[in-house]
């Protein structure tokens, strides 16, 4: 690679005119060009910071020969006097798609395909790092020219498409060279993202979890493959293994995804550049503690079109919000010290760019930092500090020619000078028009006025105190412009040359009637500043709402903090031996339950009065699918490598709506897409936190597998993957654990291994370190379960739905597997026919270990219910309802040592009822993890008065931003995707 | 033929095993029965302790206090039990569909958009499994209405204890079911549109089709002699009051529109479905005189911004401002959830309506929306001997234990294809199953 640099160089330095020095010319005679370029007089930006008034830039082939003050201009040497003009270093764009056609989508057969389309490659079609830019590189001039007037220079482009993407391309956007020129780097990086390729319909990965799963097992493989371990030839992991030295770019596109990205990372030593989503803002501890270079795009939503309330109430606070506070973005990034680049990706149109960034501005970003951003940051990022992003001697000569501060609205962008060849945007000796004139024009004298932007002036014609409407355009030295009469329905029409010197303009006026005359305009004076009211109002900060935690409705302003509470004289119910007491205190210190019993003194806690109210250990829900950005990877019989751990949403609303419901833990479980699904995150309820905090310290390790119609894929239409029958799903477990065995003998024999992260899962099963969680309906297929485990000398933990349960009970109970049911769902399939609401019962009775849960967001905030049903149907006591919601799935989650009950030294996870918690007219009125309240009726009150407020001092914001012309969109509301087991996503 | 007779033969035991399987309807009320000394919901909002409840030939004869007449005939105790009139399940699928998830079972969405002429009477299944559930909970009559589609059709009532869904008929054709476009519309992901959900372009031109079918039925009543237009001719009753237009609609604007339209079609009955936003426009509907039959209030609010208990709370909002509120089931799993209907009351109860009221809401103003108040809804002298008797609250999950249920005075069996179930493998591990 170096080598090949060498080489790039040796071809450029001859430069522009002269081409390839070796190159044959027929078209005439070839003849070099050695002349120096000067630039004087100009307040020159050698660096951002770096800054020489008066300044000369000299440059000859393409590179910074000297720049800054006192720099000695060779006789042979172009002068070119900028006076009063700035020079900035051009922009790098280091994340694009620029030359380089994105793949259509490949159209779908209907049944979905499980095998690669590829032979000689990586088993995973997303997988492409053998992709290489250069080869469907095609230099776009007009894609070029917009990116020149926006002030960028060089671009940095990849294809655009799959998880691993391939190499990219850094390109100069010289018009006047070729691709031997202007092709900085054939290999300027390699590029990752989460999104799988549009070329191919191979399932896997069909969830984000999977994405990371692959790309993990990638890396592992790479490993393996360099070492010589395979008998098979793959280019794609080939061509990792070469370009492992290359700058490795990742696409991740939001804040979660930043850290997801960082995470994987994390784990083989590389230092991702992460493309973010423009919300970093949200989570700026967590992205500062990845330590990561980043690449922002800048692309803050419009408002939306609020002016219909019946439409606008469809908005939600998070997204009427992310439009007042994603412009602070980048100075919240700078001003945690993170180094970013900005970047044109993912604007609807990249000439907004301008705009978004003057947005920016308004929020507070520095204006050296955005230049940074724009230069020295990319460069750097990019390993190109060495040639890009500052004009010190030795660079590229990738210049601007300014009319003042770059970044001020009224500035002109004059040149675009890439590797010394200079880009016209507008023209620089464009007389400066503005002032007021009188205009002598068939017979009458108007007063006309010219205002703005040197090359986009506006203009005002008046006759005494009546307006004229009138356009104008001024392009290389010509006015053109018009006026109308409106009363007579006359239009006058005139142009002129403007003449470099003096105040006078005259040219040709065409009157209404077709007749050719002439006009003379002489300037009076000059014109009024137009922007000096409207500069004043924009210095004026805009108002920015205040975070909260997490950034959605029903957050919290503050965090709320553990405390010490005695709850008073309620009744308790411990869902332990003690069963339900009466007029009972429980003191809760340093987020444990410290004490249990009558008079307590508070020693300085906070005393809840209790009386009348019930007390509870906080409701676990076995089964759920809340606070997860994902549930099946459904691309495979097995997805033992993929984790809910790893896509944990910790701002999903069902996390608040459980606490008001007294839940305080749930698992949150893979689907039932496949026989042996992914692993599980279990999780506390800590509204607020983040990912990492909501799971489980020391979790226990959990895994969801899954039997009948679901897996058989009964139910839709798909008839390709194995199995397709009970019998079939039988031995995909026998396989899975043969293999598991086989894996772990070749490790443990010090033998060269592929590490396989499938295989690593099922290995710890087969060690009982992981347990099983098996979605189940039917009795033949929970038998079958039990003996596989038994034939591998494992237990199965947990059969959850298992709604035949009461078929085997006796056989569970012998197994020791525990039973998590719904109370009374039946007849939605075929499988659940016999389906009886006294299954909990009977279980119970036969001594399984029983739980009620919920696998549905709806039933899991009202568990206490649920568990109630168990004694209509069946005649459990209304102790043994309450622990199926509490004691009972902490048992079945190995977390009955921390939770589920009211136990001295436990976890301070408890629910203050109104009402006997198993009655359906209880409510929670204040729900508590480890001491520190998360939801209390009183404060939710509160929070609904100020999501109002907010709500309408947004939408206010956003219909004065549409009354002063702003952009706005259609008002949308996001679809909520409530997931169950057979959620395929 | 031998083969066809192998089958004929493997298909009578298989239906003689279904057949078996369901319980047998009761036989017409041929005693006089004495329910004696339970508390007594009369679901008029008002309670009796310690009643006597007499019915002959399914019709009630007396309830009082203690001090009642002395009458002949089977007498049950209940002391210390509850009374409720039989709990009605309005705008359900219940017997359209056995087995969500397999196909041939499904039968209440026609394809077409309107369709106004399709019936649910004659494919009610009056032996499914999952309408016999509906009773060991107090559930005894139902609403059956087919559903989809624009105009989705006819539905009829039915009480839950019959051979045949003629002998199941209480008011045949009562009412016609049609749904409202949305201002909002879901993007097709599937299809590669954008998730989530954007403006509906075409609301106002879904909304005169709606308008132009109507106006067309109106036309047909007056051509004379009619020619032959099912499904014009179903629309009739709308017009003379006959019939009552189930209105379905969930936010502020489309249920604005839709009465506004509705009413100046000349259509005289409209009761509202769903009613989501219902609650910000009280003073409209109460002008119109609009009840509302609130869906399910076991279901997560619309809106993220929503109080996390708005479904719960709804119908105490709308009945607190003067509405006629009833409640139904519709939503995932309608069906099985149906018997639930008790404690969608309760949860209502718990959002601090009173409990009598509330079990108005899926016993008298049910039947009244219904236009079956005559018969059902109330127990009152007069009417119709359909009641349940449980051994605590009946709409709290752990009092909802349900001993006797009566249809028309018939003493209905509380034997299911889940009891049974439960009874048989109870008895295998030697489990006791007496309540």
């Amino acid at each position: 690679m170096k080598r090949f640099t060498f080489l790039l160089f040796l071809f450029l330095v001859a430069e522009c005119t002269i081409a390839q020095e070796y190159f044959p010319k027929n078209d005439g005679v070839k003849e070099q060009n050695n002349n120096y370029t000067a630039l004087t007089n100009a307040t020159l930006y050698v660096t951002p910071t770096k800054v020489v008034k008066n300044g000369t830039l000299l440059i000859q082939n393409g590179k910074v020969v000297a720049s800054g003050k006192g720099v000695s201009i060779p006789e042979n040497s172009v002068v070119i006097d900028l006076e009063g003009k700035h020079i900035y270093p051009s922009f790098i764009e280091s994340y694009s798609g620029f030359g380089i056609e994105k793949p259509k989508r490949k159209g779908g057969g209907r049944s979905a395909q499980y095998g690669p389309s590829r032979e000689g490659f990586y088993w995973n079609d997303h997988i492409m790092p053998e992709n290489n830019g250069i080869s469907s590189f095609t230099y776009e001039n007009k894609d070029a020219e917009e990116l020149r007037k926006l002030g960028f220079g060089v671009v940095n482009t990849h294809l655009m498409d799959g998880i691993a993407r391939g190499t990219g391309v850094l390109v100069a956007l010289n018009d006047e060279g070729n691709d031997a020129e202007r092709i900085l780097e054939d290999q300027s990086g390699q590029f990752f993202s989460f999104q799988k390729s549009v070329t191919s319909n191979q399932s896997y990965p069909t969830s984000l979890m999977g994405s990371m799963a692959l790309l993990r097992q990638m890396y592992y493989d790479r490993d393996w493959y360099s070492n010589g371990n395979s008998d098979t030839k793959d280019r794609s992991l080939e061509a990792l293994i070469e370009n492992k030295n290359l700058i490795s770019f990742f696409e991740a596109g939001d804040k979660g995804n930043d850290l997801r990205a960082d995470k994987i990372g994390d784990l083989f030593n590389i230092n991702y550049i992460i493309v973010g989503g423009g919300d970093e803002y949200e989570a700026i501890t967590a992205i500062k503690h990845t330590n990561a270079k980043y690449i922002i795009p800048i692309n803050f939503p419009e408002a939306y079109d609020v002016s219909n309330p019946y439409m606008a109430k469809y908005i939600s606070l998070e997204d009427l919000r992310e439009w007042n506070q994603a412009p602070q973005n980048p100075k919240v990034l700078s001003e945690n010290g993170i180094s970013f680049a900005l970047t044109t990706y993912d604007l609807e149109k990249t000439s907004e760019f301008s705009k978004k960034l003057q947005k920016a501005f308004e929020y507070g970003f520095d204006k050296t930092k955005a230049l940074e951003a724009l230069t020295t940051v990319p460069a750097s990022l990019l390993g190109q500090s060495g040639s890009l992003g500052t004009l010190e001697p030795g660079k590229w000569a990738n210049f601007l020619v300014t009319s003042g501060d770059i970044f001020d609205t009224e500035t002109t962008l004059f040149q675009n000078w890439v590797q010394g060849a200079k880009h016209i945007i507008n023209e620089i000796n464009t007389k400066d028009l503005s002032g007021t004139y009188s205009l002598s024009a068939a017979g009458k004298t108007y007063q006309m006025t010219l205002t703005g932007e040197v090359t986009k002036p506006k203009m005002e014609v008046k006759l005494g105190e009546t307006e004229y409407p009138s356009k104008v355009t001024y392009e290389n030295n010509w006015i053109a412009f018009s006026f109308e009469d409106k009363d007579a329905n006359e239009v006058y029409r005139g142009t002129a040359l403007i003449p470099s010197k003096g105040n006078i303009i005259s040219g040709r006026l065409v009157l209404p009637n077709g007749l050719e005359t002439s006009f003379t305009a002489n300037k009076t004076g000059e014109a009024k500043k137009e922007d000096a009211n409207k500069k004043n109002g924009k210095e004026e900060k805009p108002e920015v709402m205040p975070l909260t935690y997490p950034n959605v409705g029903y957050g919290f302003s503050t965090l709320p903090k553990q405390q010490n509470v005695l709850f008073k004289n309620a009744t308790v119910w411990t869902s332990e031996e003690s069963g339900i007491l009466e007029n009972t205190d429980v003191l809760v210190k340093n987020g444990k339950i410290e004490k249990l019993g009558k008079n307590l003194s508070a020693g300085g806690a906070q005393v809840i009065d209790a009386t009348g109210k019930h007390l509870t250990a906080g409701i676990i829900d076995e089964h759920s699918h809340l606070a997860t950005l994902a549930v099946n990877e459904a691309g495979q019989n097995s997805s033992a490598e993929v984790t809910i751990e790893d896509v944990v949403n910790p701002e999903d609303i069902g996390i608040y709506r459980d606490l008001a419901g007294g839940v305080t833990s749930i698992q949150i479980l893979h689907g039932s897409a496949n026989p042996i699904g992914g692993r599980s995150a279990i999780i506390k309820l800590k509204w607020g936190k983040n990912a990492e905090e909501l799971i489980y310290d020391n979790s226990p390790k959990f895994i969801k597998f899954a039997l009948g119609e679901n897996v058989k894929q009964s139910n839709w239409d798909s008839f390709d993957r194995f199995p397709q029958t009970r019998m079939g799903v039988e031995q995909v477990y026998v396989n899975y654990f043969n293999r598991a065995k086989e894996y772990e003998a070749q490790k443990k024999s010090g033998e060269p291994y592929r590490y396989d992260e499938e295989m690593e899962v099922l290995v710890e099963i087969l060690n009982g370190e992981r347990f099983i969680s098996c979605h189940s309906y039917v009795q033949s297929e929970i038998n079958m379960l039990m003996k596989v485990a038994e034939k591998f000398d494992f237990r199965i933990n947990t059969f959850t739905h298992i709604l035949e349960g009461y078929k085997v009970a006796d056989k569970m109970a012998e197994h020791g597997v525990g039973g998590s049911t719904f109370s009374d769902w039946w007849a939605y399939k075929y499988e659940v026919n016999d389906a009886i609401p006294y299954n909990a019962a009977i279980m119970t009775r036969e001594g399984v270990t029983t739980a009620i849960n919920s696998d549905d967001g709806e039933m899991s905030r009202r568990l206490n219910q649920e568990a109630a049903k168990t004694i209509k149907y069946g005649g459990m006591t209304e102790e043994e309802a309450w622990k199926m919601v509490t004691i009972n799935p902490a048992k079945l989650l190995h977390l009955d040592d921390r939770v589920g009950s009211i136990k001295e030294g436990k976890d301070a996870d408890l629910v203050l009822w109104t009402d006997t918690p198993l009655s359906v007219y209880a409510k929670a009125e204040k729900t508590m993890i480890e001491g520190t309240i998360y939801f209390d009726m009183e404060t939710d009150k509160a929070k609904r008065s100020q999501i109002q407020k907010e709500r309408s001092q947004l939408i206010n914001m956003m219909l004065s931003e549409k009354e002063k012309g702003g952009k706005t969109k259609k008002p949308m509301k996001k679809d909520r995707i409530k997931f169950e087991c057979e959620t395929l996503n | 033929m031998r083969i066809f007779k192998n089958i004929l033969f493997a298909s009578m035991i298989f239906f003689g095993l279904q057949l078996w399987a369901q319980q047998t309807p009761a036989p017409a009320q041929s005693e006089t029965i004495i329910l004696k000394g339970a508390t007594a919901h009369l679901g008029n909002g008002n309670v009796i302790e310690n009643s006597i409840i007499v019915f002959e030939n399914g019709k009630i004869t007396n309830i009082s206090g203690p001090s009642g007449p002395e009458k002949m005939g089977k007498t049950i105790n209940i002391a210390g039990k509850h009374v409720y009139p039989g709990i009605i399940a309005p705008v359900s699928t219940l017997g359209l569909a056995e087995i969500d998830a397999i196909r041939p079972t499904r039968d209440f969405d026609e394809i077409g958009d309107f369709i106004p002429n399709i019936r649910s009477l004659i494919a009610y299944n009056a032996e499914s499994k999952v309408v016999e559930s509906m009773r060991p909970n107090g559930v005894l009559l139902a609403q059956i209405t087919p559903q989809g589609g624009d105009i989705s059709g006819t539905s009829s009532i039915v009480q839950l204890d019959a051979w045949n869904w003629e002998d199941a008929a209480v008011k045949i054709d009562d009412g016609i079911h049609l749904h409202w476009p949305n201002t909002m519309r879901r993007g097709r992901w599937w299809m590669g549109e954008e998730r989530g959900w954007k403006p509906n372009k075409k609301y106002e031109e879904d909304a005169a089709k709606f308008h132009s079918y109507i106006a067309n039925a109106k036309a047909y009543g007056k051509s004379d002699p009619a020619s032959l237009n099912e499904g014009f001719k179903a629309m009739q009753g709308l017009f003379d009051g006959s019939k009552t237009l189930y209105f379905y609609a969930d936010g502020e604007k489309e249920i604005i529109d839709g009465i506004t339209s509705l009413k100046e079609s000349g259509i005289q009955k409209i009761v509202l479905v769903g009613g989501y936003e219902a609650y910000k426009i009280i003073p409209f509907l109460k002008q119109n005189n609009i009840p509302v039959i609130v869906d399910r209030v076991h279901t997560t609010p619309n809106a993220d911004d929503d109080d996390y208990d708005l479904p719960y709370k709804l119908p105490k909002l709308l009945a607190d401002g003067g509405l006629t509120v009833s409640l139904n089931a519709r939503g995932q799993m309608e069906r099985m959830n149906t018997r639930n209907l008790p404690f969608y009351a309760g949860q209502v109860i718990g959002q601090g309506m009173d409990k009598e009221a509330a079990l108005q809401m899926i016993t008298s103003n049910t039947a009244k929306i219904l236009g079956i108040d005559n018969s059902y809804g109330t127990l009152e002298v007069g009417k119709s001997a359909t009641l349940f008797v449980s051994e605590g609250d009946a709409l709290d999950m752990s009092g909802n234990i349900v001993t006797h249920a009566f249809i028309d005075g018939r003493e209905v069996s509380l034997e299911t294809h889940q009891t049974k179930l439960w009874k048989r493998y109870a008895n295998k591990y030697g489990q006791e199953t007496e309540e």
